[in-house]
Protein backbone atom coordinates (compact mmCIF):
# COMPACT_ATOMS: atom_id res chain seq x y z
CA UNK A 1 0.00 0.00 0.00
CA UNK A 2 1.26 3.31 -1.07
CA UNK A 3 2.28 5.70 1.77
CA UNK A 4 2.81 9.34 1.31
CA UNK A 5 6.70 9.96 3.16
CA UNK A 6 8.35 13.07 4.62
CA UNK A 7 10.40 13.00 1.29
CA UNK A 8 7.19 12.88 -0.53
CA UNK A 9 6.40 15.85 1.43
CA UNK A 10 10.14 17.84 1.07
CA UNK A 11 9.94 16.98 -2.66
CA UNK A 12 6.54 18.44 -3.08
CA UNK A 13 7.55 21.39 -0.87
CA UNK A 14 10.60 22.18 -3.06
CA UNK A 15 8.26 21.84 -6.42
CA UNK A 16 5.82 24.16 -5.14
CA UNK A 17 7.26 26.83 -3.81
CA UNK A 18 10.96 26.24 -3.95
CA UNK A 19 13.95 25.34 -1.50
CA UNK A 20 12.64 26.42 2.05
CA UNK A 21 14.08 28.74 4.27
CA UNK A 22 17.75 27.35 6.23
CA UNK A 23 16.79 26.79 9.36
CA UNK A 24 18.26 26.69 12.46
CA UNK A 25 18.68 22.57 12.36
CA UNK A 26 15.59 21.66 13.78
CA UNK A 27 13.79 18.99 12.00
CA UNK A 28 11.87 21.01 8.99
CA UNK A 29 8.59 18.88 9.11
CA UNK A 30 7.68 20.00 12.30
CA UNK A 31 8.44 23.53 11.61
CA UNK A 32 5.59 26.12 10.04
CA UNK A 33 5.36 26.34 6.86
CA UNK A 34 5.09 30.35 7.54
CA UNK A 35 8.62 30.25 9.21
CA UNK A 36 10.37 27.72 6.14
CA UNK A 37 9.09 30.55 3.91
CA UNK A 38 6.02 29.56 1.92
CA UNK A 39 3.12 31.60 1.59
CA UNK A 40 -0.07 30.39 1.49
CA UNK A 41 -0.35 30.15 -2.36
CA UNK A 42 2.93 27.49 -2.48
CA UNK A 43 1.12 25.33 0.25
CA UNK A 44 -2.09 25.58 -1.87
CA UNK A 45 0.16 24.44 -5.12
CA UNK A 46 1.48 21.74 -2.47
CA UNK A 47 -2.05 19.99 -2.13
CA UNK A 48 -2.78 20.05 -5.60
CA UNK A 49 0.27 18.23 -6.30
CA UNK A 50 -0.20 16.12 -3.74
CA UNK A 51 -4.00 15.57 -5.30
CA UNK A 52 -2.47 14.85 -8.84
CA UNK A 53 -0.16 12.54 -7.78
CA UNK A 54 -1.35 10.63 -4.48
CA UNK A 55 -5.06 10.84 -5.16
CA UNK A 56 -5.95 12.61 -1.86
CA UNK A 57 -7.71 16.01 -2.28
CA UNK A 58 -6.68 18.47 0.36
CA UNK A 59 -9.83 21.05 0.35
CA UNK A 60 -9.05 24.28 0.63
CA UNK A 61 -10.40 24.76 4.73
CA UNK A 62 -8.29 21.94 5.59
CA UNK A 63 -4.73 23.32 3.75
CA UNK A 64 -5.28 26.55 6.05
CA UNK A 65 -5.40 24.30 8.84
CA UNK A 66 -2.60 22.20 8.12
CA UNK A 67 0.78 24.12 9.23
CA UNK A 68 3.57 22.26 9.27
CA UNK A 69 4.58 19.44 6.39
CA UNK A 70 4.12 16.67 8.78
CA UNK A 71 0.32 18.08 9.77
CA UNK A 72 0.45 17.34 5.46
CA UNK A 73 2.12 13.98 5.98
CA UNK A 74 -0.49 12.69 8.22
CA UNK A 75 -3.86 14.13 7.42
CA UNK A 76 -2.67 12.44 3.53
CA UNK A 77 -1.84 9.07 5.07
CA UNK A 78 -4.85 9.29 7.11
CA UNK A 79 -7.19 9.79 4.00
CA UNK A 80 -4.97 7.33 1.70
CA UNK A 81 -6.04 4.26 4.30
CA UNK A 82 -9.64 4.88 4.36
CA UNK A 83 -9.82 5.47 1.33
CA UNK B 1 12.76 74.52 -10.44
CA UNK B 2 12.08 72.32 -7.89
CA UNK B 3 12.91 68.89 -7.44
CA UNK B 4 16.36 67.60 -9.60
CA UNK B 5 15.62 64.35 -10.43
CA UNK B 6 19.07 62.11 -11.25
CA UNK B 7 19.88 58.74 -12.07
CA UNK B 8 22.60 56.73 -9.04
CA UNK B 9 21.95 53.47 -9.68
CA UNK B 10 21.89 51.14 -12.74
CA UNK B 11 21.48 47.68 -13.81
CA UNK B 12 21.81 46.08 -16.72
CA UNK B 13 20.55 42.40 -17.97
CA UNK B 14 20.54 42.66 -21.62
CA UNK B 15 21.88 40.42 -24.59
CA UNK B 16 25.17 42.64 -24.56
CA UNK B 17 25.62 42.00 -21.22
CA UNK B 18 25.01 41.58 -17.59
CA UNK B 19 26.36 44.56 -15.65
CA UNK B 20 27.19 47.88 -16.40
CA UNK B 21 30.89 47.12 -18.07
CA UNK B 22 30.16 44.41 -19.69
CA UNK B 23 27.39 46.14 -21.65
CA UNK B 24 29.16 49.13 -22.15
CA UNK B 25 32.21 47.45 -23.80
CA UNK B 26 30.31 45.31 -25.72
CA UNK B 27 28.13 48.30 -27.27
CA UNK B 28 31.01 50.26 -27.57
CA UNK B 29 32.94 47.57 -29.92
CA UNK B 30 29.48 46.95 -31.38
CA UNK B 31 29.64 43.16 -30.05
CA UNK B 32 25.86 41.99 -31.27
CA UNK B 33 23.64 39.61 -28.76
CA UNK B 34 21.99 38.69 -31.62
CA UNK B 35 21.27 35.27 -32.80
CA UNK B 36 18.97 32.54 -33.89
CA UNK B 37 16.78 31.66 -30.67
CA UNK B 38 18.02 29.29 -28.28
CA UNK B 39 15.21 29.25 -25.60
CA UNK B 40 13.14 27.04 -27.60
CA UNK B 41 13.66 25.48 -31.33
CA UNK B 42 12.08 28.26 -33.28
CA UNK B 43 12.20 26.13 -36.71
CA UNK B 44 8.62 26.14 -37.03
CA UNK B 45 8.54 29.67 -36.89
CA UNK B 46 8.97 32.60 -39.39
CA UNK B 47 10.80 35.04 -36.95
CA UNK B 48 13.83 33.16 -35.27
CA UNK B 49 16.24 35.81 -34.51
CA UNK B 50 16.19 37.66 -31.22
CA UNK B 51 18.73 39.13 -28.50
CA UNK B 52 18.60 36.50 -25.57
CA UNK B 53 20.58 36.84 -22.43
CA UNK B 54 23.74 34.38 -22.98
CA UNK B 55 26.08 33.07 -20.78
CA UNK B 56 26.00 32.02 -17.41
CA UNK B 57 22.34 32.25 -16.27
CA UNK B 58 22.04 35.65 -13.73
CA UNK B 59 18.83 34.24 -12.84
CA UNK B 60 20.30 31.55 -10.81
CA UNK B 61 20.71 34.53 -8.50
CA UNK B 62 17.04 35.04 -7.48
CA UNK B 63 16.06 33.32 -4.66
CA UNK B 64 14.64 29.92 -4.91
CA UNK B 65 11.10 30.46 -3.27
CA UNK B 66 10.98 33.87 -5.37
CA UNK B 67 11.54 32.08 -8.89
CA UNK B 68 9.14 29.57 -8.55
CA UNK B 69 6.80 31.86 -8.21
CA UNK B 70 7.93 34.37 -11.06
CA UNK B 71 8.34 34.80 -14.21
CA UNK B 72 11.89 35.17 -16.19
CA UNK B 73 11.14 39.05 -17.06
CA UNK B 74 10.63 39.54 -13.25
CA UNK B 75 13.68 37.74 -12.53
CA UNK B 76 15.64 39.50 -15.18
CA UNK B 77 14.06 42.62 -13.39
CA UNK B 78 15.70 41.45 -9.70
CA UNK B 79 18.63 41.03 -10.70
CA UNK B 80 19.02 44.02 -12.46
CA UNK B 81 17.28 45.78 -9.20
CA UNK B 82 20.01 44.68 -7.33
CA UNK B 83 22.65 45.61 -9.82
CA UNK B 84 21.30 48.96 -9.70
CA UNK B 85 21.17 48.95 -5.55
CA UNK B 86 24.27 47.70 -5.40
CA UNK B 87 25.71 50.58 -8.10
CA UNK B 88 23.58 53.49 -6.00
CA UNK B 89 25.19 52.03 -2.50
CA UNK B 90 21.41 51.96 -1.83
CA UNK B 91 21.15 50.08 1.72
CA UNK B 92 17.07 49.94 1.62
CA UNK B 93 16.78 48.86 5.04
CA UNK B 94 18.32 51.90 5.86
CA UNK B 95 16.09 54.36 4.51
CA UNK B 96 11.89 54.61 5.04
CA UNK B 97 10.24 51.95 3.68
CA UNK B 98 7.56 54.47 2.84
CA UNK B 99 9.89 56.73 1.02
CA UNK B 100 10.86 54.28 -1.42
CA UNK B 101 9.22 53.60 -4.75
CA UNK B 102 8.80 51.23 -7.38
CA UNK B 103 7.53 51.95 -11.17
CA UNK B 104 8.25 49.34 -13.60
CA UNK B 105 7.62 49.19 -17.60
CA UNK B 106 5.68 45.87 -18.37
CA UNK B 107 4.74 45.06 -21.99
CA UNK B 108 3.43 41.26 -22.43
CA UNK B 109 3.45 40.13 -18.14
CA UNK B 110 4.96 36.81 -18.10
CA UNK B 111 4.59 35.06 -20.92
CA UNK B 112 6.70 32.04 -20.95
CA UNK B 113 5.20 31.39 -17.51
CA UNK B 114 1.83 31.49 -18.84
CA UNK B 115 2.61 29.32 -21.86
CA UNK B 116 3.66 26.58 -18.97
CA UNK B 117 0.51 26.59 -16.41
CA UNK B 118 -1.60 26.59 -20.22
CA UNK B 119 0.31 23.79 -21.49
CA UNK B 120 -0.63 22.62 -17.75
CA UNK B 121 -4.06 23.27 -18.07
CA UNK B 122 -4.91 21.39 -21.45
CA UNK B 123 -2.30 18.53 -21.19
CA UNK B 124 -3.39 17.75 -17.28
CA UNK B 125 -6.04 19.85 -16.18
CA UNK B 126 -7.60 22.82 -14.40
CA UNK B 127 -6.09 21.80 -10.74
CA UNK B 128 -2.42 21.23 -12.85
CA UNK B 129 -2.41 24.92 -13.00
CA UNK B 130 0.00 26.34 -10.13
CA UNK B 131 -1.49 28.70 -8.10
CA UNK B 132 1.63 31.04 -8.32
CA UNK B 133 0.40 31.94 -12.24
CA UNK B 134 -2.33 33.88 -10.56
CA UNK B 135 0.61 36.88 -9.61
CA UNK B 136 2.98 35.47 -12.27
CA UNK B 137 1.56 36.92 -15.28
CA UNK B 138 0.61 39.73 -13.99
CA UNK B 139 1.60 43.70 -15.28
CA UNK B 140 2.91 44.87 -11.61
CA UNK B 141 4.88 41.67 -10.64
CA UNK B 142 7.88 42.92 -11.07
CA UNK B 143 7.14 46.02 -9.23
CA UNK B 144 5.19 44.31 -6.43
CA UNK B 145 8.38 41.25 -5.88
CA UNK B 146 10.98 44.40 -5.62
CA UNK B 147 8.76 46.28 -3.60
CA UNK B 148 8.56 43.60 -1.36
CA UNK B 149 11.92 42.19 -1.34
CA UNK B 150 13.16 45.69 -0.59
CA UNK B 151 10.72 46.83 1.57
CA UNK B 152 9.48 49.66 -0.22
CA UNK B 153 6.30 50.48 1.17
CA UNK B 154 5.95 53.78 -0.86
CA UNK B 155 4.17 54.73 -4.14
CA UNK B 156 4.42 51.86 -6.74
CA UNK B 157 3.08 51.00 -10.00
CA UNK B 158 3.19 49.45 -13.42
CA UNK B 159 2.93 51.52 -16.72
CA UNK B 160 2.08 49.41 -19.96
CA UNK B 161 1.87 51.47 -22.56
CA UNK B 162 4.69 48.56 -24.64
CA UNK B 163 7.72 50.18 -25.90
CA UNK B 164 7.91 53.43 -24.68
CA UNK B 165 6.89 52.09 -21.12
CA UNK B 166 10.31 52.22 -19.81
CA UNK B 167 10.40 56.20 -20.34
CA UNK B 168 6.33 56.85 -19.02
CA UNK B 169 7.59 54.72 -16.12
CA UNK B 170 10.73 57.52 -15.91
CA UNK B 171 8.10 60.21 -15.89
CA UNK B 172 6.00 58.50 -13.53
CA UNK B 173 9.40 57.87 -11.07
CA UNK B 174 10.09 61.91 -11.45
CA UNK B 175 6.32 62.41 -9.97
CA UNK B 176 6.29 60.49 -7.11
CA UNK B 177 10.06 62.04 -6.08
CA UNK B 178 7.69 65.33 -6.40
CA UNK B 179 5.39 63.73 -3.66
CA UNK B 180 6.67 61.80 -0.57
CA UNK B 181 9.35 59.47 -2.06
CA UNK B 182 13.02 60.19 -2.01
CA UNK B 183 14.05 57.07 -4.02
CA UNK B 184 12.32 55.42 -6.69
CA UNK B 185 13.29 52.07 -8.35
CA UNK B 186 12.63 52.30 -12.54
CA UNK B 187 13.14 51.39 -15.50
CA UNK B 188 12.05 48.21 -16.98
CA UNK B 189 12.88 44.80 -18.52
CA UNK B 190 11.48 41.91 -20.80
CA UNK B 191 11.43 38.40 -21.63
CA UNK B 192 9.11 36.87 -24.20
CA UNK B 193 11.08 34.79 -25.70
CA UNK B 194 8.50 31.59 -25.96
CA UNK B 195 6.44 30.34 -28.44
CA UNK B 196 3.34 32.04 -27.17
CA UNK B 197 5.51 35.16 -26.62
CA UNK B 198 6.32 35.12 -30.10
CA UNK B 199 3.56 34.23 -32.07
CA UNK B 200 1.78 37.09 -29.97
CA UNK B 201 4.46 39.30 -31.19
CA UNK B 202 4.01 38.20 -34.72
CA UNK B 203 0.80 39.38 -34.75
CA UNK B 204 1.56 43.34 -34.92
CA UNK B 205 3.41 42.20 -38.52
CA UNK B 206 6.51 44.48 -37.64
CA UNK B 207 9.12 41.14 -36.81
CA UNK B 208 12.25 40.82 -39.37
CA UNK B 209 11.87 37.52 -40.77
CA UNK B 210 15.49 37.91 -41.96
CA UNK B 211 17.13 34.56 -40.60
CA UNK B 212 20.77 35.76 -40.80
CA UNK B 213 21.42 37.45 -37.22
CA UNK B 214 23.33 40.41 -39.05
CA UNK B 215 21.09 41.20 -41.42
CA UNK B 216 18.13 40.96 -39.18
CA UNK B 217 17.51 44.36 -37.65
CA UNK B 218 18.56 47.24 -40.01
CA UNK B 219 16.75 50.49 -38.85
CA UNK B 220 17.27 53.28 -40.99
CA UNK B 221 18.76 50.98 -44.00
CA UNK B 222 17.61 50.74 -47.92
CA UNK B 223 17.24 47.11 -46.36
CA UNK B 224 15.59 47.30 -43.69
CA UNK B 225 12.60 45.20 -43.07
CA UNK B 226 11.23 44.86 -39.68
CA UNK B 227 12.62 44.42 -36.10
CA UNK B 228 13.74 41.51 -33.39
CA UNK B 229 13.01 40.87 -30.27
CA UNK B 230 15.18 41.20 -27.40
CA UNK B 231 15.09 39.86 -23.26
CA UNK B 232 16.16 41.94 -20.78
CA UNK B 233 16.39 45.36 -20.08
CA UNK B 234 17.80 48.00 -17.52
CA UNK B 235 16.64 49.31 -13.60
CA UNK B 236 17.25 52.67 -12.39
CA UNK B 237 17.16 54.34 -9.38
CA UNK B 238 15.97 58.14 -9.22
CA UNK B 239 16.39 60.04 -6.32
CA UNK B 240 16.43 63.72 -5.39
CA UNK B 241 19.64 64.82 -6.39
CA UNK B 242 19.83 66.74 -2.89
CA UNK B 243 18.59 63.91 -1.08
CA UNK B 244 21.07 61.87 -2.91
CA UNK B 245 23.82 64.00 -1.88
CA UNK B 246 23.00 63.79 1.52
CA UNK B 247 23.38 60.38 1.71
CA UNK B 248 26.78 60.70 0.34
CA UNK B 249 25.67 59.93 -3.53
CA UNK B 250 27.46 62.62 -4.56
CA UNK B 251 27.85 61.92 -8.45
CA UNK B 252 25.28 60.65 -10.31
CA UNK B 253 25.15 59.29 -13.94
CA UNK B 254 22.95 62.49 -14.61
CA UNK B 255 19.71 64.29 -14.81
CA UNK B 256 15.68 63.55 -15.77
CA UNK B 257 15.64 66.46 -16.98
CA UNK B 258 12.46 66.44 -19.19
CA UNK B 259 9.85 63.62 -19.90
CA UNK B 260 6.96 63.98 -22.06
CA UNK B 261 4.41 61.52 -23.93
CA UNK B 262 2.07 61.68 -26.31
CA UNK B 263 -0.30 59.81 -28.34
CA UNK B 264 -0.69 59.23 -32.15
CA UNK B 265 -3.87 60.53 -33.35
CA UNK B 266 -5.71 57.82 -35.52
CA UNK B 267 -5.07 58.67 -39.35
CA UNK B 268 -8.32 59.11 -41.19
CA UNK B 269 -9.84 61.98 -41.71
CA UNK B 270 -11.76 62.10 -38.46
CA UNK B 271 -8.74 63.15 -36.40
CA UNK B 272 -6.40 66.08 -36.68
CA UNK B 273 -9.38 67.98 -38.79
CA UNK B 274 -7.73 69.91 -41.50
CA UNK B 275 -4.14 71.13 -39.76
CA UNK B 276 -0.86 69.77 -40.34
CA UNK B 277 -0.55 66.06 -39.88
CA UNK B 278 -0.15 65.58 -35.79
CA UNK B 279 3.04 63.17 -34.98
CA UNK B 280 2.97 61.90 -31.85
CA UNK B 281 6.57 61.48 -32.08
CA UNK B 282 7.86 64.71 -32.36
CA UNK B 283 5.17 66.28 -29.87
CA UNK B 284 6.81 64.14 -27.36
CA UNK B 285 10.11 65.01 -28.12
CA UNK B 286 9.27 69.09 -28.35
CA UNK B 287 7.11 68.80 -25.17
CA UNK B 288 10.01 66.98 -23.31
CA UNK B 289 12.49 69.62 -24.51
CA UNK B 290 10.02 72.41 -23.43
CA UNK B 291 10.05 70.69 -19.86
CA UNK B 292 13.84 70.24 -19.91
CA UNK B 293 14.21 73.83 -20.99
CA UNK B 294 16.93 72.56 -23.74
CA UNK B 295 16.58 74.00 -27.25
CA UNK B 296 17.05 71.29 -29.97
CA UNK B 297 20.47 73.08 -30.28
CA UNK B 298 21.30 72.27 -27.38
CA UNK B 299 21.17 68.35 -27.71
CA UNK B 300 24.15 66.37 -28.38
CA UNK B 301 23.00 63.38 -29.40
CA UNK B 302 19.11 61.15 -29.93
CA UNK B 303 18.99 57.72 -29.14
CA UNK B 304 16.17 57.05 -31.60
CA UNK B 305 13.38 54.93 -31.38
CA UNK B 306 14.89 53.10 -34.68
CA UNK B 307 11.65 50.83 -35.38
CA UNK B 308 13.22 49.01 -38.48
CA UNK B 309 10.19 49.03 -40.16
CA UNK B 310 10.85 51.22 -43.50
CA UNK B 311 7.76 53.78 -43.07
CA UNK B 312 8.03 54.09 -39.39
CA UNK B 313 11.77 54.71 -40.08
CA UNK B 314 11.38 57.34 -42.80
CA UNK B 315 8.30 59.03 -40.63
CA UNK B 316 11.66 58.70 -37.49
CA UNK B 317 13.80 60.77 -39.70
CA UNK B 318 11.87 63.49 -40.94
CA UNK B 319 10.43 64.02 -37.32
CA UNK B 320 14.58 64.54 -36.56
CA UNK B 321 14.85 66.40 -39.57
CA UNK B 322 12.14 68.84 -38.47
CA UNK B 323 13.45 69.74 -35.00
CA UNK B 324 16.99 69.29 -35.27
CA UNK B 325 16.97 70.07 -39.80
CA UNK B 326 18.57 67.31 -41.86
CA UNK B 327 21.83 65.90 -40.81
CA UNK B 328 21.27 68.10 -37.26
CA UNK B 329 22.41 66.06 -34.52
CA UNK B 330 24.34 62.80 -33.81
CA UNK B 331 21.92 59.49 -34.01
CA UNK B 332 22.49 56.38 -32.54
CA UNK B 333 20.70 53.05 -32.25
CA UNK B 334 23.01 50.37 -30.08
CA UNK B 335 19.55 48.77 -29.97
CA UNK B 336 20.47 47.33 -33.15
CA UNK B 337 22.75 44.84 -31.00
CA UNK B 338 20.17 43.78 -28.57
CA UNK B 339 17.07 43.60 -30.44
CA UNK B 340 13.68 45.51 -29.35
CA UNK B 341 13.32 44.69 -25.65
CA UNK B 342 10.06 45.52 -25.61
CA UNK B 343 9.64 47.36 -21.91
CA UNK B 344 12.98 47.36 -21.29
CA UNK B 345 14.44 48.95 -24.30
CA UNK B 346 14.16 52.22 -23.69
CA UNK B 347 15.19 51.82 -20.13
CA UNK B 348 18.58 49.95 -21.90
CA UNK B 349 18.62 53.30 -23.61
CA UNK B 350 18.44 55.78 -21.18
CA UNK B 351 21.22 53.49 -19.46
CA UNK B 352 23.50 54.02 -22.22
CA UNK B 353 22.81 57.55 -22.91
CA UNK B 354 23.94 57.78 -19.18
CA UNK B 355 27.23 56.17 -20.02
CA UNK B 356 27.61 58.26 -23.20
CA UNK B 357 27.31 61.56 -21.15
CA UNK B 358 29.51 59.81 -18.29
CA UNK B 359 32.47 58.65 -20.79
CA UNK B 360 32.14 61.64 -23.85
CA UNK B 361 31.42 58.26 -26.16
CA UNK B 362 28.59 58.11 -28.63
CA UNK B 363 28.12 54.44 -29.55
CA UNK B 364 27.37 52.58 -32.56
CA UNK B 365 25.21 51.72 -34.91
CA UNK B 366 25.63 48.69 -35.67
CA UNK B 367 24.76 46.64 -39.35
CA UNK B 368 23.36 49.82 -41.24
CA UNK B 369 25.49 50.03 -44.84
CA UNK B 370 23.36 52.70 -46.37
CA UNK B 371 20.91 54.89 -45.73
CA UNK B 372 17.38 54.91 -47.04
CA UNK B 373 16.21 57.27 -49.11
CA UNK B 374 14.78 59.95 -47.29
CA UNK B 375 16.64 59.12 -43.99
CA UNK B 376 18.45 62.39 -43.58
CA UNK B 377 20.30 62.18 -40.31
CA UNK B 378 23.34 61.90 -39.16
CA UNK B 379 23.74 58.33 -37.98
CA UNK B 380 26.70 57.14 -35.98
CA UNK B 381 27.93 54.01 -37.58
CA UNK B 382 29.95 50.84 -36.56
CA UNK B 383 32.25 52.41 -34.06
CA UNK B 384 31.97 54.78 -31.07
CA UNK B 385 31.96 58.39 -31.44
CA UNK B 386 34.24 60.74 -29.28
CA UNK B 387 31.56 63.63 -28.45
CA UNK B 388 31.19 66.22 -25.65
CA UNK B 389 27.47 64.64 -25.26
CA UNK B 390 25.87 66.73 -22.21
CA UNK B 391 22.51 66.46 -23.04
CA UNK B 392 20.59 63.28 -24.36
CA UNK B 393 17.01 62.77 -26.14
CA UNK B 394 15.66 59.30 -25.90
CA UNK B 395 12.60 58.32 -28.24
CA UNK B 396 10.43 55.41 -28.20
CA UNK B 397 7.34 54.17 -29.96
CA UNK B 398 4.87 51.66 -28.78
CA UNK B 399 2.90 49.44 -30.62
CA UNK B 400 -0.46 51.08 -31.12
CA UNK B 401 0.71 54.81 -30.98
CA UNK B 402 2.64 55.23 -27.65
CA UNK B 403 5.15 57.99 -28.00
CA UNK B 404 7.44 59.00 -25.37
CA UNK B 405 10.81 61.18 -25.17
CA UNK B 406 13.10 61.81 -22.16
CA UNK B 407 15.83 64.16 -22.28
CA UNK B 408 18.94 63.17 -20.07
CA UNK B 409 21.59 66.01 -18.90
CA UNK B 410 25.11 65.79 -16.98
CA UNK B 411 25.02 67.11 -13.82
CA UNK B 412 26.98 69.90 -12.97
CA UNK B 413 30.83 70.42 -14.81
CA UNK B 414 31.94 66.59 -13.98
CA UNK B 415 30.96 65.57 -17.25
CA UNK B 416 32.49 68.07 -19.60
CA UNK B 417 35.07 65.89 -20.97
CA UNK B 418 35.41 64.20 -24.76
CA UNK B 419 36.76 61.12 -24.30
CA UNK B 420 40.38 61.77 -24.80
CA UNK B 421 41.39 58.68 -27.12
CA UNK B 422 43.53 59.34 -30.29
CA UNK B 423 41.22 60.69 -33.32
CA UNK B 424 40.03 58.27 -35.15
CA UNK B 425 40.71 54.62 -33.22
CA UNK B 426 37.96 52.28 -32.25
CA UNK B 427 36.15 52.70 -28.94
CA UNK B 428 38.22 51.58 -26.11
CA UNK B 429 37.18 48.30 -23.68
CA UNK B 430 35.55 49.67 -20.97
CA UNK B 431 38.11 48.50 -18.62
CA UNK B 432 40.24 51.40 -20.11
CA UNK B 433 37.22 53.78 -19.45
CA UNK B 434 36.36 56.56 -16.52
CA UNK B 435 35.26 53.51 -14.25
CA UNK B 436 36.69 55.64 -11.20
CA UNK B 437 33.06 57.65 -11.12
Amino acid sequence: MTQFTADDMQRIMIASGGEPEPGDGTDISSTSFEDLGYDSLAVMGMAARIEGEFGVRVPDQVVVELQTPSDFVDYVNGRMVTA
Amino acid sequence: MGHSCVITGIGVVAPTGVGLAEHWSATLAGRSGLGTITRFDPSGYPARVAGEVRGADPTTAVPSRLRVQTDRWTHLGLVAAELALADAGVDPSALDEFEMGVVTASSSGGTEFGQREIERLWAAGPAHVGPFQSIAWFYAATTGQVSIRYGMRGPCGVICTEQSGALDALAQARRMLRGHARLVVTGGTDASLCPYGLVAQLSSGGLSRTLDPRRAYLPFDSGAAGYVPGEGGAILIMEDEETARDRGATRPYGRVAGCAAAFAPLPGPHRGGDGPPQDGLERAARLALADAGVEPSGVDVVFADASGLPDRDLAEAATLARIFGPYGVPVTAPKTLTGRLYAGGAALDVATALLAIRDGLIPPTVGVSSLAPGCEIDLVRDSARPACVRTALVLARGFGGFNAAAVLTACGQQHAAVYSGAPGTRAPAAADLGEER
